[in-house]
């Protein structure tokens, strides 16, 4: 081995032996990784399929308790997040630092509001007694087959907010190591990693939209 | 005949179900059979230090081999398996398919008892009485968890859910006691959900009903449902609602709302009643309300039986 | 070697060795509920212990077999230790991760352990609805958030494989070179990484129905129980070959090695490997023939199971031709792999009456499915367990241990195996349901059978745990290559350095070169520089 080799694998942490390779298997990794959280997920959208086949009638109903206006602002809160997170790491590989950490910040703060308008949304309908359970209320004919929707609704969005909190954590996390550190600290591939998780979430969201939202109002 | 280890067989489909068991047990002890004896052959004649002759064929000889024999152990299993499968799969297609005109029985399952009712009144419990020879088509439903109805000496099994109705249909050919078990897991005793099956000679199954005759008819007693619960309020002769008039209902082709055309069996009897806003009779509104949770499995066998009779 | 420097490991041989204790840890445990139901079972009556106790009994035995022991038994131990040496790397690609892995399998281990242990789940192991959620009044959501827990070290360990063995191998070992150990656990990882997420999820939704009483599996309120055993066995069948595919990958190298001739098909069984991973994600289905589905839903079922057998034919008759012309040694290695390849073959067959539709009706939730699959998981994959566990000890601890008791424990565990679980088979046929407390009289001859024969099994698995131990201390010392065996492992010191390979190797050479009959051959495959 000559020695600037020996200097990049020392630079490699575990079994790497260069940085292409550290990179490459990280990329897979995380496709791999984000493989299992697609049929993670795909089970719920399965299972919304099979109740809405059943009940095609109840769910257009139901589906038009959800709330249109904020379910559309969140979808485009959270494209405009992905947005920023890819520029974010598009900063961060040609290693301008400020402008990575700002649009880390930038994507985190859409996050953040993504949250709270879902909050919101939540709140509004436990008030309106959309919230399965004993004190669910919705027109008698159909009220089991729509207490089933939100059931769903309630699923589908609660572990995609569990998984956008997750994004949240981390982008935190990148983000002031970045500010703190800089690039010695965290790598470009660390930004790169967090921005295929982000980014995943958000494709979720983009099928969970119309499923919940969307189809009820065609 | 019985085979060995088999259970006695008392059913037209429980001899062919033998037949099927007999052939593939033949085909694949005979396959592991050869295999176990190479198996045998080989270890012994190569064992290390044996004098057996190892020289191979060239490489290109042994490739060709090599090919032709793989091929021969992918294709010969592949058709004996199409062999296997369509046969089980016929005989599976006479399991799913009551003959028309078949006796029907009611099995309503619950932790842990099994409940019968014969159309003409009859209520047993962990006990069936059928005649030999006729057809018997059991409807089954479950009060609580998934129970299983399984008849060894028949080779019959069919699972009893909660929310629906399956079939399950026999010809029993001897007369005599058989083991009712509950094969899927229920809860605490799921072993003890066991009872027997009497198949009668015809006549004998007769004076059994007759002696047991102390009850109206499952019809009968969904007649008197039918006025307790209001239906003929809106479905009757003359109501001041307009409701489809259910004579002759059953086994009809019914157009729904949404364009489909379903036909009227128990399914959708019990759905027409429990779930009226599913599948809504094309030129109704959907005014009829739901009886979910008001009815118990039992009396809903009886409105259905009473259902399938008027005519 | 303080202990904390084990438990805060980043090698993979260290981390194999964690696994391997707390695996043989949940093997005894699970062996001794299933020593508790066998004595319980020799009578018909139920004296022993109570009803509720033998359902928790067969649940925490079937809970932790499968979860706790026999999915990660191969895959987290050898695998662990053997992929990375077997492809010419210093470690797994994500060492942080794999010693992550075994922490989570720890704590769903410990946390299902508790609930089994301190309140019991009487489900059985496929958590069936709506008994689970609205009938069962055991811990259900305890165990189910154990198993959730352990799933993801399952989907952890995969990824590491898959990235390891995609980016990692040395140079030259190209994929047709790869040793079938590692098609075998290749395939597994896809396996992990695409079916147990739906494990997690489908455990998820029965956990959240189960506590709030609405959900999407109730029939009370328009859910369908069916759905949950679609998604169950849509797990659950592609989970019996992630027990399956790496049993079959130790079999390989094990006869080939002391038969000293190439695998038979090298090709064919890479590609029967794949195969079976990929069909048996297809054939869910046929654990529903008489749940009530639709009829030519279970014909698609039937027909498919019978498709994904062809490529376990392949392999039975390849692994049969390997012997022939070879030159066969009978160490306890291979004694286990011939046992393998026999039980395997019976259970195999015996998948065979299930997958037929109308076998099926008779047969399914009967001792004809126990013997089954025990006759694959326990005939077959624990004995392949045992003999990739004899063939590679000199390996991973630097010692042999004493070759007569490994061959006489060898023979003991077929013949108590068979003794214990053929019985079961002709149970089944006379129609004894599975899942039973109490039994007819007249099963009771077949049941006292297989008592008497778990005995034989209870010694048999006591056996290696006692030798193997004695020889961590007092074994004679192993040389590099004690079988004269091919494959990179082999060329590294027993036991292997910190960090594996001194100089990344170089393969030139087709897997198994060994010479068509030597006596004894030095390792082939060495690396060169
Ligand atoms: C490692 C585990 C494992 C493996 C590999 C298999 C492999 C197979 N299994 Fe099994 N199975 C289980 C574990 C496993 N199974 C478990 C745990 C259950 C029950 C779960 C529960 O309910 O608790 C079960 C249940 C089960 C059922 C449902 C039974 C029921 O509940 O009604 C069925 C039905 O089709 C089935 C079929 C098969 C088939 C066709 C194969 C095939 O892959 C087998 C292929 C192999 C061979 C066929 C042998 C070699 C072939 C030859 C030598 C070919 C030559 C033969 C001829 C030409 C005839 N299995
Ligand atoms: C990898 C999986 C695996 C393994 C290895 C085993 C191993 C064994 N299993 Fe089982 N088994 C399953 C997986 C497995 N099993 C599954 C999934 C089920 C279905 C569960 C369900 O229905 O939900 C099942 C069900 C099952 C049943 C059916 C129960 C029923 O339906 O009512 C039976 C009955 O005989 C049984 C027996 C055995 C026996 C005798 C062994 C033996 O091979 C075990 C041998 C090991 C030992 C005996 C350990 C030795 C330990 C000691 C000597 C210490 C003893 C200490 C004390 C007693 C304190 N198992
Ligand atoms: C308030 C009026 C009303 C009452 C009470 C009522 N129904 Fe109905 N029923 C309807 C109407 C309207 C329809 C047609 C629309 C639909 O399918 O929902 C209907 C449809 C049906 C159908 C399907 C008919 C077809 O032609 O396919 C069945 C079966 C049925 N009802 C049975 C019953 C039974 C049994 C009861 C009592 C337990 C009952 N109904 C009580 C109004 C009523
Ligand atoms: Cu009812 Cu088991
Ligand atoms: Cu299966």
């Amino acid at each position: 081995m000559s020695s600037a080799a020996r200097a990049e694998a020392a630079e490699a942490s575990g079994a790497f032996s260069d940085r292409d390779q550290q990179r490459e298997a990280c990329d897979l990794g995380m496709w791999v990784f984000l493989t299992t959280e697609t049929l993670f997920f795909g089970v719920l959208f399965f299972g919304y399929l099979m109740a809405r086949l059943r009940f095609p009638e109840a769910f257009a109903a139901a589906g038009r308790h959800t709330d249109f206006a904020l379910g559309t602002i969140n979808t485009a809160v959270l494209l405009t997040s992905s947005l920023a997170m890819a520029l974010a790491v598009r900063a961060a590989a040609i290693r301008r630092r400020r402008w990575a950490v700002l649009l880390l910040g930038a994507t985190l703060t859409l996050g953040v509001a993504f949250l709270v308008i879902k909050g919101f949304e939540y709140r509004a309908e436990y008030l309106q007694h959309l919230v399965p359970g004993a004190d669910f209320r919705f027109d008698a004919a159909q009220r089991d087959a729509a207490q089933l929707f939100f059931w769903l609704y309630f699923v589908m969005t609660g572990i995609h907010a569990i998984h956008l909190a997750i994004g949240i954590v981390v982008i935190g996390v990148v983000a002031a190591r970045l500010a703190f550190g800089g690039f010695a600290l965290q790598s470009p591939l660390s930004v790169e990693m967090a921005g295929l998780y982000w980014h995943f979430v958000d494709v979720v969201w983009i099928f969970i939209y119309p499923c919940l939202y969307l189809i009820a109002r065609s | 005949m019985k085979l060995p280890f088999l259970p006695e067989v008392a059913s037209t489909l429980g001899e062919r179900v033998d037949a099927l068991f007999a052939a593939v047990a033949l085909v694949t002890g005979a396959v592991a059979l050869a295999v176990v004896a190479l198996l045998v052959i080989f270890a012994l004649k190569y064992r290390r230090g044996s004098r057996a002759d190892r020289r191979r064929a060239p490489e290109a000889v042994r490739l060709r081999i090599e090919r032709r024999l793989e091929v021969a152990w992918i294709g010969i299993p592949m058709l004996l398996f199409s062999a296997a499968f369509a046969w089980a799969a016929a005989l599976y297609f006479d399991h799913a398919a009551p003959p028309d005109g078949a006796l029907e029985i009611a099995v309503v399952a619950k932790q842990w008892m099994w409940k019968l009712q014969h159309a003409t009144g009859q209520r047993e419990i962990d006990e069936l009485h059928v005649p030999v020879g006729i057809p018997v088509k059991l409807v089954m439903t479950s009060q609580d968890a998934i129970h299983s109805f399984y008849i060894p000496a028949f080779r019959l099994k069919q699972d009893v859910l909660p929310g629906r109705y399956t079939v399950l249909w026999f010809t029993a050919t001897h007369a005599g006691e058989y083991h009712l078990f509950c094969a899927e897991y229920c809860g605490t005793d799921h072993s003890r959900m066991i009872g027997r099956v009497v198949a009668l000679d015809p006549a004998q199954f007769q004076r059994w009903l007759a002696a047991n005759n102390a009850e109206p008819t499952m019809a009968a007693r969904g007649e008197a449902l039918f006025g307790a619960l209001g239906c003929g309020g809106c479905h009757g002769p003359g109501s001041a609602v307009r409701a489809p008039p259910l004579e002759g209902l059953y086994g009809r082709p019914v157009a729904l709302a949404d364009g489909r055309t379903v036909t009227a069996d128990e399914r959708y009897l019990r759905d027409a009643i429990l779930l009226p806003a599913k599948e809504v009779v094309a030129g109704y509104a959907p005014v009829m309300p739901s009886f979910s949770g008001q009815i118990p499995e039992g009396d809903l066998l009886d409105l259905i039986a009473y259902l399938k009779r008027v005519t | 070697m303080t202990l904390w420097s084990w438990l805060s490991t980043h090698d993979h041989k260290r981390i194999a060795l964690l696994y391997a204790i707390s695996i043989t840890a949940f093997f005894f445990i699970g062996g001794a509920a299933a020593t508790l139901m066998r004595i319980e079972l020799a009578t018909p009556a139920g004296d022993v212990v109570s009803a509720e106790t033998y359902n928790k009994l067969f649940t925490m035995h079937g809970v932790i077999m499968v979860w706790f022991f026999l999915i990660p038994s191969i895959p987290a131990t050898l695998g662990n230790f053997l992929v990375p040496l077997m492809i010419g790397a210093r470690d797994l690609a994500f060492p942080r991760l794999n010693l992550t892995s075994w922490y989570l399998y720890v704590a769903g281990g410990l946390f299902t352990l508790a609930a089994l242990l301190l309140g019991g789940v009487d489900t059985g192991w496929t958590f069936y609805t709506p008994f689970s959620t609205l009938y069962s009044n055991t811990h259900v959501i305890a165990v189910v958030t154990g198993v959730f827990i352990a799933g993801f070290s399952s989907i952890l360990t995969g990824l590491n494989f898959i990235v390891t063995i995609h980016k990692l191998r040395a140079p030259g070992l190209t994929w047709f070179r790869l040793p079938l150990f590692i098609w075998a656990h290749y395939a597994t990882s896809v396996i992990l990484v695409l079916a147990t997420p739906v494990l997690a999820m489908t455990l998820t939704l029965l956990g959240i129905e189960r506590l709030f009483h609405v959900g999407i599996f109730d029939p009370a309120l328009g859910g369908d129980p069916l759905l949950f055993q679609h998604l169950f066995w849509f797990y659950s069948h592609p989970a019996v070959y992630i027990m399956i595919l790496p049993a079959m990958g130790i079999v390989s190298e094990i006869i080939a090695c002391f038969s000293r001739n190439p695998v038979f098909g090298y090709r064919s069984m890479a590609y029967a490997i794949i195969a079976i991973a990929g069909i048996g994600f297809l054939v869910w289905g046929h654990h529903m023939f008489v749940s009530g589905q639709a009829v030519y839903a279970g014909m698609i079922f039937s027909l498919l199971s019978f498709v994904v057998a062809i490529p376990s034919a392949i392999k039975v008759f390849n692994w049969t031709a390997t012997l022939y012309k070879g030159t066969i040694s009978f160490e306890a290695p291979m004694l286990y792999a011939l046992g393998f390849v026999g039980l395997f073959m019976f259970g195999g067959l015996s998948g065979l009456f299930l997958a037929a539709l109308a076998l099926d009706v008779h047969l399914t939730d009967t001792y004809f499915v126990v013997a089954h699959f025990h006759y694959i998981m326990v005939g077959g994959s624990v004995s392949a367990y045992l003999g990739g566990i004899h063939f590679w000890w000199p390996k991973i601890t630097g010692r042999m241990y004493p070759p007569k008791w490994a061959q006489f424990a060898a023979v003991l565990l077929f013949l108590g195996f068979n003794f214990t679980f053929f019985p079961q088979y002709l149970l089944g046929v006379e129609g004894m349901p599975r899942r039973y407390h109490e039994y007819a009289p007249e099963f009771q001859t077949l049941h006292v059978l297989s008592s008497a024969g778990a005995v034989i099994l209870a010694i048999g698995y006591l056996l290696p745990l006692v030798y193997l131990t004695w020889s961590l201390t007092r074994g004679r010392k192993a040389s590099a290559n004690p079988w004269g065996a091919t494959g990179l492992e082999w060329t590294v010191p027993s036991p292997p350095p910190v960090e594996n390979f001194g100089e990344t190797p170089i393969v030139t050479q087709e897997p198994y070169a060994y010479p068509p009959h030597a006596v004894s051959g030095g390792a082939r495959r060495a690396a060169s520089t």
